[in-house]
């Protein structure tokens, strides 16, 4: 597999000595319907319960959680799209709710949704979001084919429109949109859900691979514990909006003196991973 | 390269990409548009019949086309630019790509500028294209039309189009549901109080007072006199549309940044619509 390094280093405004990622007391929510109350009335729901973490540049963080935990919420505020209600965040000393462009610049971001313009080819919207980073096309005609070949990406199918491609392929095009701007702070938030076991393999080795070559710092938010206990140097587990441990994977066993972190998360709250309640299903609709 | 240089480089260049962008999706939905150019002609020709209807003498039945065909005209370049401007938001939350878009570290007047340039360009092309083609068809004569002073009007008219369309395209960051439609509303109140097919004085004294901050009213009078007449760009509706432009623009930026807010304060730039 190609690498990553051959990118150039981009001047972006990171502080040396504080912490990649500094996260206290951070709280949000979000107001539903509430139809037993009245047909207009609404209800506060908390999707972050007051969550605080501090990441260390270079580490690679791994965040647990069902859906409807809070995760995406996490995601979202980290990368300016979300407003917080109370606590706060930073990155790389810069304040997430305050210093916006800065921590656009310093930040990207892969979802679970590939989300592209679907009749533009791969190329087209590298190059489209590309601008939006200050890159004009003498940097991109290089670097776009550059960056796909470094994700395993055929050439012949650079300009194809992305409706044509398979899902596991609209990944690795959303891996290269992220990387293209060479971030410090990768934020992934579920990268690999819903890929076939191959795709999924693919992905999880760019993403070490980035880790060994790229300078950046990686949130993984997954509900995959294999996935997270393979590639993360510290495992948390967000349950429900409060954040229960954050520790290395060994740690957490040891903790709760168990084997897998499977038998972690039934210790730490009582319910099996995969069971989602009718209570879960109501965090599901509001915070995805 | 100065901070200023290096962040004023980087807006120019994700202006360029905005631009870029919208080149490459009209050029994949080209058949799309062409079946809308066909439906917009038709539409513009049941308006513009009606000259023929009224049995004048034929030089009185030529300048009713033609005022007619302004109107109606204008009335299509006004609804691609509110359509394009209000697709900031419903077109990229439709694609999944608004939050991609709103991470990226462009100012958000670089972004909605972006979109309104797009949308003149490609709206002033589909109206070159509309009224001459009907024109034609219909058989309007022009031989005094001063089409460069039209141009120019529609153009300085554009900036002030952009503005109000900054402030529709909050519409579906508010409501991701019904937002975009109420986009055609706000067109079509503007467009209603500006004399789009007939003369302001005919209206009620109220809706005459409104004519005078919309900047069709502007630029539908300084295009039928430029077209019929072959008047040159005239300062009484120059100057209008600067003032309406330099308050338009500010506010419409004011509105959005405002209805983004809300949206990220409220988790509603996620939600498809």
């Amino acid at each position: 597999m190609s690498s990553f390094a051959a990118q150039k280093p981009v001047s972006l405004p990171v502080r040396r000595g504080v912490p990649a990622v500094e996260v206290r007391n951070l709280r949000k929510e979000f107001r539903r319907r509430d139809r037993r109350a009245g047909r207009f009335a609404r209800r506060r729901m908390a999707a972050l319960g007051g969550v605080t973490f501090t990441i260390e540049r270079g580490e690679c963080v791994a965040i647990l959680g069902q859906n409807g935990s809070g995760k995406s919420t996490l995601v979202r505020l980290l990368s300016t799209l979300l407003i917080n209600d109370g606590g706060e965040a930073r990155i790389f000393g810069h304040d997430a709710f305050h210093d916006t462009r800065v921590i656009r610049q310093l930040v990207n971001r892969v979802s679970v949704e590939a989300s592209f313009f679907k009749k533009m080819s791969a190329s087209e919207n590298l190059s489209y979001a590309a601008r939006f980073y200050g890159m004009p096309p003498s940097k991109t005609r290089t670097e776009i084919p550059r960056i796909l070949g470094a994700v395993g990406f055929p050439a012949d199918r650079r300009r194809e429109p992305m409706e044509n491609l398979s899902r596991g392929m609209q990944q690795k095009v959303a891996l290269a949109r992220a990387l293209l701007t060479s971030p410090v702070l990768l934020l992934l938030d579920e990268p690999t859900t819903g890929l076939d076991p191959r795709s999924k393999l693919e992905v999880q080795d760019f993403i070490r691979d980035v880790r060994a070559t790229h300078d950046a710092t990686i949130l993984l938010c997954t509900h995959d514990m294999a996935e997270a206990e393979t590639l993360a140097d510290r495992i948390g587990l967000l349950d429900r909006g409060e954040l229960l441990f954050l520790e290395p994977a060994a740690d957490v066993k040891r903790r709760y003196g168990v084997e897998t972190l499977e038998q972690a998360f039934f210790a730490a709250t009582g319910r099996v991973f995969a069971e989602e309640d009718h209570a879960d299903d109501e965090y599901r609709d509001v915070f995805g | 390269m100065t901070a200023i240089g290096a962040t004023l480089r980087q807006e120019l260049i994700g202006l360029g990409g905005i631009v870029e962008r919208n080149v490459y999706l009209t050029k994949r939905y080209l058949l799309w548009d062409i079946a809308f150019m066909v439906w917009t002609i038709a539409n513009t020709l049941t308006i513009v019949f009606i000259a023929r209807a009224v049995h004048l003498p034929a030089a009185q039945e030529n300048t009713l086309a033609t005022k007619l065909l302004v109107g109606a005209v204008i009335w299509a370049f006004l609804g691609i630019i509110f359509e394009f401007v209000t697709e900031t938001v419903a077109w990229e939350r439709w694609e999944g790509t608004i939050e991609y878009t709103f991470m990226a570290p462009l100012s958000r007047s670089t972004h909605l500028f972006g979109m309104g340039t797009y949308a003149v360009l490609y709206g002033l092309i589909r109206a070159t294209i509309l009224f001459f083609a009907v024109a034609a068809f219909i058989g309007i004569h022009l031989p005094d039309a001063n089409f460069g002073a039209a141009l120019a009007l529609l153009g300085i008219a554009s900036v002030s189009f952009i503005g109000i369309g900054m402030m529709t395209s909050v519409l579906p960051l508010v409501s991701p549901e019904k937002g975009a439609q109420l986009g055609f509303v706000a067109q079509g109140m503007m467009l209603a109080v500006s004399g789009v097919y007939y003369p302001v004085s005919v209206m009620p004294g109220w809706m005459q007072a409104i004519a005078k901050i919309s900047p069709a009213t502007y630029a539908l009078r300084g295009d039928r006199a430029s077209i019929v007449n072959g008047a040159g760009l005239a300062w009484a509706d120059v100057w209008p549309l600067l003032v309406i432009a330099v308050v338009a623009i500010p506010l419409g930026l004011m509105i959005f940044k405002r209805g983004e807010r809300y949206a990220k304060k409220h988790g509603k730039l996620k939600r498809s619509g």
